[in-house]
């Protein structure tokens, strides 16, 4: 009867309601938990030591008294490798960036734009097997010698290389968002253009391009693929570019499946760093520039 | 648009060095180096085709197109001959791709649907920008706490439920203590939310207000009018989102690596330990020789293959809907 | 409330407003209306942009407050009734509406346009919706220029055509008043036209009450006419006095053509 089938209709209305509210809960169960283990389970591996000592061995406490150690070696790995790709991706992205958006109403630009963002979806393993090969190739070709294809180097050239399409990408969005009437003012002054694109352009929409090479490097902190296949991972700091070296997400994953007490929590200890870092990352980006949002940035990675 | 302006006239300034099209020295300078990296950034990729193509034909020459459907992997060992087949590796990422899919992408419509039509304003952003955070943790993190959390939660509750309830059937039968494709799925399905429901949200949000009027007014309940007005006129967009979070989740490795049992082995038990593509290449990378890298980068360029395709496919779909957009009411 | 309105207190009509403000947020939009819509006629409410015509209709089929910060207050009785103490589903439902710029669903065939409505109030019969659907069509002008299509997607439709599929797809739900907000303004004088004829059909069954901002429209179509100028009702007569002899200056004022 229609009443009954009006009732019906109306309660299906607020249960699917609801259903959404539950699909929220649902994908925030999981952060929340994230969050919560990374605090109780890495806090207590953080100290000064934390920062400064090497890595320990791998060690079974009910039969040998175990070193703490700490991460010095990842840390400065990380950093190192993260400045090198850095100093390379983020100019180099930002000026094709510039590029995309300035020169965007021609056609090929269009095409040109489409790939980088295919390129910005690929799997960061597959960027790792790039690099290794290519290294592999080069050296095979004699181009360097074979001490260089598994090396803080390539490291580097693998996060360059997913960093690049991303940093390109969000400084495109971010340039396209200035309102053409301020480039158009700078023209109508006399301005060469390409001057009214760095002072004018550049500079209006320079908070959403910083933000968005910010975001690549957050993101490029946690890659782990990429210099899973082109590093060796050591125990030590870093000597020099063509050698072994450590990093934070590699320490992650080895230290975490590893199963030694004082190798793990030292795991969660750098998990807590990294998790740390990416959502004071994250919130900074939020608050500065609100619409160059993660989308482009962050996620996907290996 | 690439010519300047008004000339700058007038002694204060020298006028600018032009060349027959009216563009100044310094413009085309500007237009070179910039678009010099831009081509760069796109040569890139076709360096990586090209080298992953090459460095795979070792394996191509030696068992051609059948590596696709081999289903043993056994490297030089001294006895047996070398054997590659990929078959395995290609039914994990698709068994753990869809079960993310299936799983995430219910999750992901009723976030983007929570967000644009129910949630009150003043939750929306804060709400929405805790979502995507989901999509700050590295793969390695949701892979620690997969290891530490979810694997024994479903090694102790999920799995022995399902296998007492649908053992039966071939899907839940057998047990890992829950490093299987079942835990992997779910964890690529938590990854690849931010994504699909970015996305979701955005293709809600194009939907003009009064298509959702005009369901309404017919006397539709408010979930009737979302369901009949707003998800089909969006639904190009969502499926341009599924299949980005598609490719998403062929692609992840870390998080996959450590949940799915890396076992070599096809059993069609969800609950059964198994490989992906890019957790076995991982996994066996370092100690590869010759043949089996070449083996090894046929299937990343498998993978590669499969993430241009969505790519390719989710992109086109998203240009499609500025000429579909205008069709209606006009 | 001025004087000028010798139908606003009979009070019997089909739908009667009383008291009826609306505001979005703290911006009032209309202000105390007092009307009343006779039933099986045409009532137009014409008055410059930004009168509150469009959000006076909004709030007769309760879709005004489908916009967020919205609020509504005082009374709308439809046969008696407050719509505001019913369900606004049902309500909606018995009130239809046909919006400014045609809006058919454009992933629907001009079938399941119409069919639309039906099938989300559980009608399955197949010939029962059939005939339904004819029956709209018709009742809409457009049944023989689209009876051998009516698998065609909604939106290659003609502008004009499209407007009379949405008329169809709210009438085929059977409302008792027809809500109409400037249904011809996207339109061109010849599909303007239809538009018109058709409402001259229309009010033979329903109520209908027609948003325009083209004073020669309202000449044409109406029975009776509500003038508003800034959220109030000016002036509510026939058709004939309020364009012949209207009784407040600023009635006078915009139908000659002195501002809005």
């Amino acid at each position: 009867m229609k009443f009954d089938r009006a009732t019906r209709r109306r309660w299906k209305s607020h249960l699917m309601a609801f259903l959404c509210l539950g699909c929220v809960a649902i994908a925030l169960y999981p952060l929340a938990s994230i969050l919560y283990t990374s605090v109780v389970r890495g806090a207590q591996a953080i100290n000064a030591d934390f920062f400064t000592q090497n890595l320990p061995p791998p060690c079974n406490p009910s039969v040998e008294s175990c070193v703490t150690g700490g991460i010095w070696p990842a840390l400065q790995g990380s950093l190192i490798m993260l400045g090198i790709a850095a100093a390379f991706a983020i100019p180099v992205g930002m000026m094709a960036g510039v590029f995309l958006s300035q020169y965007g109403h021609l056609k090929t630009v269009q095409s040109m734009r489409f790939f980088v963002d295919v390129m910005t979806g690929i799997p960061s393993i597959v960027v790792g097997i790039f690099v290794y090969a290519l290294f592999l190739d080069l050296a095979q070709a004699g181009v360097f010698n074979t001490s260089w294809v598994l090396s803080a180097l390539a490291g580097s050239t693998a996060l360059a290389i997913v960093m690049l399409p991303i940093v390109a990408r969000t400084t495109d969005e971010s340039l396209r968002l200035v309102p053409p009437t301020l480039a158009e003012a700078g023209l109508a002054l006399g301005i060469r253009r390409w001057r009214v694109t760095l002072s004018v352009v550049l500079s209006t929409g320079r908070t959403a391009v910083i933000t968005g090479a910010l975001l690549a490097t957050a993101r490029a902190l946690g890659e782990t693929a990429p210099i899973l296949l082109t590093t060796h991972f050591t125990t030590f700091p870093a000597q020099n570019l063509n050698g072994p070296i450590a990093s934070l997400p590699v320490l992650i994953f080895q230290f975490g499946t590893g199963g030694f007490p004082n190798q793990v929590s030292l795991a969660w200890g750098a998990t807590l760093l990294i998790v740390g870092i990416m959502l004071l990352i994250s919130i900074v980006a939020r608050v500065a520039a609100g619409v160059v949002g993660s989308r482009a940035g962050l996620g996907g990675g290996g | 648009m690439e010519s300047p302006g008004p000339i700058a006239q007038g002694t204060a300034a020298p006028a600018p060095q032009r060349d027959a099209s009216g563009r100044a020295l310094g413009d085309n300078l500007f237009l070179g180096i910039t678009g010099a990296t831009a081509a760069f950034i796109n040569l890139t990729l076709l360096l990586i085709i090209v080298i992953l193509a090459d460095d795979s034909l070792p394996t191509l020459r030696v068992f051609g197109l059948p590596f696709l459907w081999g289903t043993s992997w056994v490297p030089p060992n001294g006895i047996t001959p070398q054997l590659y087949g990929a078959l395995p590796f290609i039914y994990g990422t698709l068994v753990t791709s869809a079960l993310a899919l299936l799983i995430g992408v219910p999750i992901s419509i009723g976030i983007a649907i929570f967000l644009v039509e129910l949630s009150p304003g003043w939750l929306r952003e804060p709400l929405g920008f805790v979502v995507e955070l989901l999509a700050a943790v590295p793969s390695v993190v949701y892979g620690l706490w997969g290891i530490f959390v979810l694997v024994p939660f479903m090694g102790s509750t999920v799995d022995p439920a399902l296998g007492s309830a649908l053992g039966w059937t071939p899907l839940f039968s057998g047990s890992s203590q829950g490093y299987n494709m079942l835990t992997a799925g779910v964890i690529l399905a938590i990854m690849i939310i931010p994504t699909v429901s970015s996305i979701t949200r955005d293709a809600l949000k194009s939907v003009p207000q009064s298509q959702r009027e005009a369901a309404l007014s017919l006397g539709a309940t408010n979930w009737e009018a979302t369901r009949v007005s707003v998800l089909t006129y969006a639904r190009t967009g969502i499926f341009g989102a599924i299949i980005l979070g598609l490719g998403r989740a062929t692609g992840e490795t870390m998080a996959v690596t450590m949940t799915i049992g890396n076992g070599n082995f096809i059993h069609t038990s969800l609950l059964s330990s198994a490989q992906s593509i890019a957790s076995f290449i991982a996994n066996n990378f370092a100690e590869a020789g010759y043949l089996e890298r070449s083996a090894l980068l046929e299937l990343g360029l498998v993978l590669l293959g499969i993430s241009i395709l969505t790519n390719v496919v989710a992109r086109v779909l998203f240009r499609s809907l500025t000429g579909a957009g205008e069709e209606a009411g006009s | 409330m001025t004087e000028g309105n010798s139908l606003e207190s009979s009070g019997t009509g089909k739908l009667v407003t009383q008291d009826l403000s609306a505001y979005y947020g703290a911006k009032r939009a209309i202000e105390s209306v007092n009307i009343s819509f006779p039933d099986k006629s045409v009532t137009a409410i014409i008055g410059p942009s930004g009168c509150g015509k469009s959000t006076l209709i909004r709030c007769l089929n309760r879709i005004h407050e489908t916009t967020p910060k919205t609020r509504v207050e005082g009374h709308v009785l439809l046969d008696g009734q407050d719509i505001y103490e019913q369900d606004a589903v049902s309500v909606r439902r018995r009130v239809g509406m046909v919006f400014q710029k045609p809006n058919p669903f454009p992933t629907m065939s001009i079938y399941d346009n119409v069919a639309a409505g039906l099938r989300l109030n559980g009608l399955r019969d197949r010939k029962e919706i059939d005939r339904r659907i004819i029956q709209s069509l018709k009742g809409a002008a457009l049944w023989d220029e689209v009876k051998e299509i009516l698998d065609q997607p909604g939106i290659r439709l003609s502008g004009g055509q499209q407007q009379r599929l949405c008329i169809a797809r709210a009438l085929a739900v059977e409302p008792e008043v027809i809500l109409m907000d400037e249904p011809a303004s996207a339109l061109d004088p010849i599909a303007t036209a239809k538009i018109e004829d058709l409402v001259f059909d229309l009010k033979k069954q329903y109520a209908v009450i027609i948003v325009t901002h083209n004073m020669q429209q309202a000449a044409r179509v109406a029975d009776q006419t509500a003038f508003m100028y800034l959220g109030k009702l000016i002036e509510f007569n026939d058709t004939k006095e309020i364009f012949e002899r209207p009784r407040e200056k600023l009635t006078e004022s915009y139908i000659t053509g002195r501002f809005g």
